[in-house]
């Protein structure tokens, strides 16, 4: 009997019922008998030379255990891109931004460590710190894509038009509500277990081979569930995984490192701020000529993925438009703040805030509508990107444009003096999966177990952060055996049971984990029908990538990514006149995801990625004092509440990618592109102002209002 | 000292000032109740004490002496099977990342039981102290609506 296809259903979440009664372990939760406390002594200099680290002789230190950079035994380096960011800061050696990791300490409880913390003197030579981008000289990267010419001197041409503007975007921290956390376990063999809150296992895994010399099997890196991501949890974790881990090995017993909020803000990756200018040439007609873009982010006080972040930035920059000659230089550089992270959009939405904005400007100064400018502009099937890349299938860009004009009320324009309310909207692509070769150069790898009780078991390190990895992959494998959804299985995220799937990032786990997945399982069903292959055996699917795909890391030509997804998001907001408080009441946001394989999950993606974005549009601002954040705590640093966030409708278009599982595109991240413009040119529609800079602040508002 | 936690009798013998949260966590293993910011702030450490929302990271134990106090692990109904609210949660797609959650339940359980009807302004105000950085809000204030009688 073949049991109905659980895809496009919205099935309850796998780890629902745990969730909704308490019963779900968060790293936190677990008990560890023996455990001490850890905790992580940094910085209080942006920049200098450690002059010396004292431990005050009056103080018992036979209840504490201390872990200097001495103590590493191993390469003093957080494993990722560049060895440039250490474990942690030696005596003698620099340290390049406030809250950097200097001591670590442990004892039995909480008090004693407080005590042992205040008994800690660390001296600096201190020298002066590079805070702002146009002072920065240490570049970690720079990119630089052309197509066609460039139009160097354009103001000579005849009945063309040239619109010049230059964007700011600000800090934005992920805030996942569990904060960072690793518990890490000594095991016979100089074996180390960290059980933590991540994404990315096998990251965590490498990380703490190379810091701690383990070997493969040494080295067992397991999720807890897992209190959010957003990216916050790429890299991080393998930080706080060492950190613990070397507690660990010299307490010999478990260690706990469970951030609090303030540490977590303090110390934790952000998404880049930078600067982006453009330079575009349109014909009186409309027609588009050629965008010049120059893109500045800042690192931050260590690399970490800045370069792959301004890689992304870059290659969106254009935004969702086909132009003959495009000129887009990016460069990534080293300043004296904490580093700068992963954060869902990974660049994107920092270069598609400005490229949205551009299309307003360009329509405000030719007296057009920008709606018919994005048609007349949009990229369709056919067409080709800034990287050369030739769209061949799943183009929904007018699909999403027209699925959101129609699904939008009557605008109500404001009948309140001091209220006015306003229109704005948006075209957004993002490429769904890695970057070019990244996906081939990972090889990522699942497995799919078919075992002698009947069940299937899934074997893979991608995580569930609460977008549905659990759910999506079993919806998948249960499809493609023909089996019902309590038969399948998954086996915990734990390096020394799954292989590595890749991390779980850039919108690729529905859409390339999961083909594999369904690949696997399709075979398995096979082989039981024609083989009658006798459980328990196993299935291994690796990726690879398809050869239609090229993509040369030199010059940034071909194929990007392997699809895009399309959104359209149209943002209502209400402005009030004499406090400069901009409200977003409504938004709508169309989507071509090519295929809802659950649409509950699908919709909750949209909607919870569209208020992240309404967050950074808006009131979510790190203003820096000396290096540091002065929103270091949830009091400050605010995020939409209920009573915030707007009103959402989501509209899914299914239009079918041929490589996704049923069609799917990855979508992770797409929702986190498209409101901060829209919202920008909605203030505009309300009030007459342009803001160049998000967050819209009310002070920011109000200072455009007047100076009008 | 005595108070209830989920109808059941607790006798707790250690400081008065230790936070009620730890003592949940620590002490009598109520690991549903999370740590979002210490501060009072976030909502995940919601708990009921006398049917009133209340950050348990901001309440001394001692101050519960004679109380009664819900947590996320007290909803369920009696045979464990999951309460209407509960099911809705997982129905609307109102958990994601789920360390929210059981802050978010109390707070909406509360709701429920002195508004038999909510609108939707009255369920965002009553769950404006919990906050959730996955779902928007959206699908959880449908989740709640969906249990007004």
């Amino acid at each position: 009997m073949v049991s109905p296809s659980p895809i496009g259903q919205s099935v309850p979440r796998r780890e629902g019922a745990a969730k909704v009664t308490g019963a779900a372990r968060y790293t936190d939760d677990l008990v560890i008998p023996q455990a001490w406390y850890g905790k992580t002594v940094r910085s209080t200099v942006a920049r200098g030379r450690i002059r010396s680290i004292s431990l005050d002789s009056g103080f018992d230190w036979g209840r504490v255990v201390v872990v200097t950079a001495d103590d590493i035994p191993g390469e003093n380096v957080v494993h990722l891109i560049r060895d440039d960011q250490p474990v942690l800061a030696r005596e003698g050696g620099e340290v390049r931004h406030k809250e950097e990791p200097i001591l670590l300490l442990a004892a039995a409880d909480r008090v004693t460590l407080d005590e042992a913390a205040r008994h800690i003197r660390i001296e600096y030579d201190s020298a002066k710190p590079v805070f702002e981008l146009d002072e920065a000289t240490e570049v970690y990267s720079t990119i630089e894509i052309s197509k066609g010419e460039v139009l160097e001197d354009l103001k000579d041409l005849k009945d063309v038009e040239v619109v010049e503007r230059s964007f700011k975007v600000g800090l934005q921290e992920q805030l996942y509500i569990e904060p960072q956390g690793a518990i890490a376990i000594p095991e016979p063999g100089g074996a180390i277990r960290i059980i933590g809150s991540l994404q990315c296992p096998y990251y965590v895994h490498r990380a703490l081979k190379r810091a701690l010399k383990l070997t493969d099997a040494q080295a067992i890196v397991v999720q807890a569930e897992t209190g959010g991501g957003f990216g916050g949890k790429e890299e991080y974790p393998s930080m706080v995984a060492i950190h613990a881990a070397l507690l660990a090995r010299k307490a010999g017993r478990p260690v706990r490192l469970i951030y609090d909020r303030h540490e977590d803000l303090a110390a934790t990756t952000k998404r880049h701020p930078g600067v982006i200018r453009h330079r575009t040439a349109v014909k009186q007609d409309g027609t588009l000529l050629s965008q010049d873009i120059e893109i500045v982010l800042d690192g931050g006080g260590y690399c970490t993925l800045t370069p792959v972040v301004l890689s992304r930035a870059a290659i969106h920059a254009g935004g969702a438009y086909s132009c003959p000659n495009v000129r887009i230089r990016a460069r990534a550089v080293a300043t004296n703040t904490p580093p700068n992270g992963a954060f869902r959009g990974f660049g994107a939405p920092q270069s598609l805030f400005a490229a949205e904005l551009m299309v307003e400007h360009v329509a405000e100064r030719l007296g057009v509508s920008s709606v018919d400018l994005r048609r007349k502009w949009m990229l369709r099937l056919g067409d080709t990107t800034a990287t050369g890349q030739v769209l061949t299938e799943s183009v929904g860009s007018e699909l999403v444009l027209d699925a959101a004009l129609k699904a939008v009320s009557t605008f109500q324009p404001s009948n309140l003096p001091t209220v006015r309310r306003g229109r704005g909207l948006s075209l957004v692509l993002h490429g769904s999966g890695f970057t070019g070769s990244g996906e081939k150069k990972l090889g990522g790898t699942i497995g799919l177990e078919a075992l002698a009780d009947g069940t299937f078991r899934i074997l893979t390190a991608s995580t569930e952060i609460g977008q549905g990895t659990k759910t999506i992959l079993c919806q998948l494998a249960a499809d493609a055996l023909g089996v019902e959804m309590d038969k399948v299985v998954l086996a915990p995220q734990d390096t020394s049971l799954v292989p590595d799937s890749g991390p779980t990032v850039a919108s690729r786990t529905a859409m390339i984990v999961g083909r594999l997945v369904q690949e696997a399982a399709i075979e398995i069903k096979d082989r039981l029908k024609r083989e009658k292959a006798p459980p328990p055996f196993r299935v291994q699917k690796s990726y690879i990538q398809p050869d239609s795909l090229r993509w040369d890391e030199t010059t940034y030509k071909g194929d990007a990514y392997p699809i895009y997804a399309w959104a359209c998001t149209i943002a209502d907001v209400e402005v009030d006149m004499t406090t400069g408080e901009v409200r977003v009441t409504d938004l709508v946001t169309a989507v071509d995801c090519g295929k809802a394989l659950h649409p509950v999950m699908a919709e909750g993606q949209i909607e919870g990625g569209s208020l992240q974005a309404v967050g950074w549009a808006t009131i979510e601002e790190i203003k820096m004092k000396d290096g540091g954040y002065q929103n270091d705590r949830l009091a400050t640093y605010l995020i939409p509440t209920a009573l915030d966030a707007p009103r959402m409708r989501t509209i899914l278009v299914e239009n079918p990618y041929s490589r996704g599982p049923f069609g799917a595109k990855g979508i992770g991240e797409l929702p986190m592109d498209g409101p901060a413009p829209a919202i920008i040119a909605a203030i505009h529609d309300a009030t007459g102002v342009w803001l160049d800079e998000i967050p819209a602040t009310p002070e920011k508002v109000l200072a455009a209002c007047i100076s009008r | 000292m005595h108070f209830t936690l989920n109808g059941r009798t607790v006798t707790f013998e250690g400081s008065g000032a230790r936070r009620l949260l730890d003592v949940l966590r620590e002490d009598l293993g109520a690991t549903g109740t999370k740590e979002g910011c210490g501060e009072g702030e976030c909502g995940a450490c919601s708990v009921l004490v006398d049917g009133e929302v209340v950050d348990s990271c901001l309440v001394a134990v001692g101050q519960v002496e004679g109380r009664d106090v819900v947590s996320v692990e007290g909803l369920a109904l009696q045979d464990g099977t999951l309460s209407r609210l509960q099911q809705a949660f997982i129905e609307y797609g109102a958990a994601q990342c789920g360390i929210c959650t059981p802050g978010m339940l109390l707070a909406a359980h509360v709701l429920l039981e002195g508004t038999r009807r909510p609108t939707d302004a009255q369920v965002r105000e009553a769950l404006a102290g919990n906050l959730c950085r996955c779902t928007g809000y959206t699908k959880i204030i449908e989740a709640v609506m969906s249990c007004g009688t």
